[in-house]
């Protein structure tokens, strides 16, 4: 039922009937420029059906007059931003690795553009803060495979490793125990041998087996001190920087296998300007070398 | 319990139940219905104090308006020197010798909150001043009312102009209102957008169309609200569109001055010959002149309305009656709920202007007042903030050295360029560099009234203190400028359990 309706003593006016806490509301006229101002925002809302795209039909939706398009627009933008990244092409172009990065202006050019395309394409292995895990190399610390200065860098990037480019950085430690090279004791004997060269407490007695084992197989890569070699991507073997672990289970398992992880070349993918770019972002948040 | 407000008027007799259409179709909208056709109003200009008072305002502050961004100031270098400025573009206010950067957008927070916290106080004691006097609304209504008055004369003249059918003589005073209106209207776009760019170059660029879109897309849009705000809308923009006359109902009580009808000496009223006696009745004589006068519309004798914006023109024109008849003054005035009402009751009439609700108010806009003072003088002239690396959050070198990076953005707000020494305090032994630079020690060139953001690496040596997170800070220094920021260096190490 509606409420009672009734008249307010003070105004004369009648009253919607509903009561708030002893409050009750007059029911007095709208201004009618308030209707006058529904009536344009319905106008307005034509008026943008015809100008703007608006209806969706069965075959697409209704263009507008004015035919815009945010598609069209970011089309526009990109290429707006292609020739502003121009400029900065030009300019990484131009100048030298060492330049880019001792430059404030140019390295941090390179920095942003470096971030980028670092979260773009090498984040997936290395990880988005470039700290790699098991098999990727951390990128932030200073220890290198294939050199850590600006133009070794550049140099892996464009060609890559074991990636089948001509080029390619290319290494390969043999399966040791899985092509049977060596016996699984001898294996076993050399894992002591390397635990010792990083300077940790090892079986002397499988030590002292192992040391002409690793003269005759290892030391070609590794070098005699296994200080390894960034010629051909021998790991150090003294430092405490490992790719596929530090434990024995580890080592022995690399000696075994012989793992070697593949990089794509982008030398064809990314453009020599940004590959620049790329290595300066490396280097520069790296630990130097 | 506070008195009641509407207690001591007269009450006018119940009238007859109409419903809103009902009345909306007595009032001669033909077609009925449920809205209400705007009733014009015809003010008559009035003379007396608080008229002056409103014309004295009104050229005050419509120079301010119009003169403050075309006063110089000197600053050194590539800076604007306009005294008031709203840089955008450079993300910069400039207020004569105050400069505030984005950042401290707190302290126009602070202004805000003590604009309300005024507007709050004033309102508490002396009613609503800024709608009588000082809003935009009324100020520029007025204005435009002036030019009305030039062309179509005052009420009478206007009443009946409007009554008449159209005619050479009404088409060129309407047309010549309306085109003088909207050449105020777009002075006053005009004059706006003048805060937001150097003045004089916009004033030459605004007119061959090599202004900025945002300029005349302002300009454009203040002329078209000028224009019908004060022209066309006048009061309903008050009643119906403002927020402030709902709001100001918590601000009031019955010891706020308002104006006020005093129908304890007005009552009852009636029409007077002269020589009768005032013997036995009001002084109001029902000449209807504070009706007439009233911008808003309204009979003030109604007692406080949600319309009344307490302009006190009624005020002028009950005293310029009241001389006339040789009766003392102040039939409607400037006074107080509480003081009528004690007056209608023989009581003596009591004014506090020293209550709780007026002491809260002091206290906040004082409190908020000086924390907003202390952080405008208190600006340190250099600034720099700490954004720690997050991945990863440290980096072991091969010798088992660690190494943490961060981003310093640091802010230098002098005038000159200046070269800043950064400093890790707080981890013995730690080398600071910049990424891609050989050897250490970090100096940055920040350039007069700018940011800038570098890169640092902080190395712990390998046999430094090896707790997981040890607390440290950036010290950043040029000559007598020093400041800092705290953070943490995080070693990689775990707690031992």
């Amino acid at each position: 039922m509606a409420p009672e309706r009734e008249t307010d003593a003070v105004t004369g006016v009648e009253t919607t009937g509903h009561e708030w806490d002893g409050i009750r509301e007059l029911d007095n006229p709208l201004p009618r420029w308030w209707l006058w101002t529904w009536y344009g925002c319905i106008a307005v809302a034509i008026a943008y059906w015809i100008l703007m795209p608006a209806w969706p039909g069965l075959h697409g939706y209704t263009k507008g007059l004015l035919h815009a398009s945010d598609r069209a627009n970011v089309a526009t933008e990109l290429q707006a931003l292609d020739v502003q990244r121009g400029s900065g092409a030009a300019m990484m172009r131009k100048a030298s690795l060492t330049q880019i990065e001792q430059d404030p202006k140019l390295q941090a050019y390179a920095q942003q553009v470096g971030q980028s395309v670092f979260g773009d394409n090498c984040a997936t292995c290395h990880g988005i803060g470039g700290t790699g895990g098991k098999g990727y190399p951390n990128l932030r610390d200073d220890v290198w495979l294939w050199g850590g200065t600006l133009e070794d860098i550049q140099h892996t990037i464009t060609v890559g490793i074991r990636s089948g480019h001509p080029q390619a950085r290319l290494s390969q430690m043999p399966a040791f125990g899985r092509d049977g090279l060596l016996p699984p004791e001898t294996i076993s004997d050399l894992t002591e041998y390397v635990v010792k060269l990083s300077g940790r407490p090892a079986d002397t007695a499988a030590v002292a087996r192992a040391t002409p084992v690793f003269a005759a197989q290892c030391v070609a890569c590794h070098g005699v001190d296994g200080r390894g070699s960034q010629a051909v991507g021998a790991p150090n073997l003294t430092d405490a920087e490992w790719l596929y672990g530090s434990d024995r289970k580890a080592i022995s398992g690399q000696i075994f296998s012989g793992n070697g992880g593949v990089m794509p070349t982008w030398g064809g993918r990314l453009s020599p300007e940004t590959i620049k770019a790329l290595a300066v972002y490396v280097h520069a948040n790296a630990g130097g070398q | 319990m506070p008195t009641l407000i509407d207690n001591t008027r007269p009450k006018p007799e119940a009238r007859t139940v109409v419903s809103a259409a009902a009345r909306a179709k007595g009032k001669g909208d033909a077609k009925g219905g449920l809205y209400k056709p705007r009733e014009p109003i015809y003010p008559k200009l009035v003379h007396g104090r608080w008229r002056t008072v409103k014309w004295a305002l009104l050229i005050v502050m419509l120079a301010i308006y119009y003169i403050t961004p075309w006063i110089r100031w000197a600053r050194p270098g590539d800076l604007p020197q306009q005294a008031v400025l709203v840089d955008f573009a450079g993300r910069r206010f400039y207020f004569f010798d105050i400069q505030l950067w984005p950042q401290e957008v707190y302290i126009f927070t602070g202004l805000l909150v003590i604009a309300a916290l005024a507007l709050f106080l004033v309102t508490a004691l002396f009613g609503r001043l800024w709608c009588g006097y000082a809003c935009p609304q009324t100020v520029w209504t007025d204005l435009f009312i002036v030019v009305e008055r030039l062309f179509e004369g005052d009420r009478n003249a206007r009443m009946r102009l409007d009554a008449q059918p159209m005619s050479f003589d009404k088409a060129w005073r309407k047309i010549g209102k309306h085109l003088t209106w909207l050449g105020i209207a777009f002075g006053t776009g005009g004059a706006w957008i003048f805060y937001f760019h150097d003045a004089p170059t916009l004033i030459r660029t605004f007119w061959i169309g090599q202004g900025a879109m945002t300029a005349y897309v302002s300009c454009a849009l203040l002329t078209a609200t000028t224009y019908v705000f004060a022209g066309w809308m006048r009061e309903q923009v008050c009643t119906y569109m403002c927020p402030w006359p709902r709001i100001q109902g918590a601000m009031l009580d019955e010891h706020s001055l308002q104006v006020a009808y005093l129908s304890d000496r007005g009552e009852p009223r009636g029409p007077h010959k002269k020589g009768q006696s005032w013997e036995g009745r009001g002084d109001c004589i029902d000449c209807n002149q504070c009706v007439v006068v009233c911008p808003m519309g309204i009979d003030i004798r109604d007692g406080s309305q949600l319309e009344c914006i307490n302009c006190g023109l009624c005020v002028d024109a009950c005293d310029d009656i009241l001389g006339r008849l040789g009766r003392p003054t102040g039939l409607i005035a400037y006074d107080t709920d509480s003081a009528v009402a004690a007056r209608g009751c023989g009581q003596k009439a009591v004014y506090k202007y020293v209550r709780p609700r007026t002491i809260y108010y002091a206290l906040a806009l004082t409190l908020v007042s000086s924390l907003t003072l202390w952080a405008l003088v208190g600006r340190p002239k250099a600034d720099v903030h700490v954004i720690r690396d997050r991945n990863p959050i440290y980096v072991r070198m091969h010798d088992g050295a660690v190494r943490d990076g961060y981003t310093l953005k640091i802010a230098n707000r002098t005038f000159a360029d200046r070269t800043f020494e950064v400093a890790f305090a707080g981890l013995p032994g730690a080398r600071l560099s910049q990424p891609g630079l050989p050897g250490s020690g970090v100096s940055v060139l920040v350039p007069a009234d700018q940011v800038v953001a570098v890169r640092v690496f902080v190395t712990a040596p390998p046999d430094a203190d090896r707790a997981p997170s040890l607390p440290g800070r950036f010290v950043v220094r040029s000559n007598e400028i020093q400041t800092e920021a705290k953070t943490v260096f995080l070693s990689g190490a775990t707690n031992p359990q």
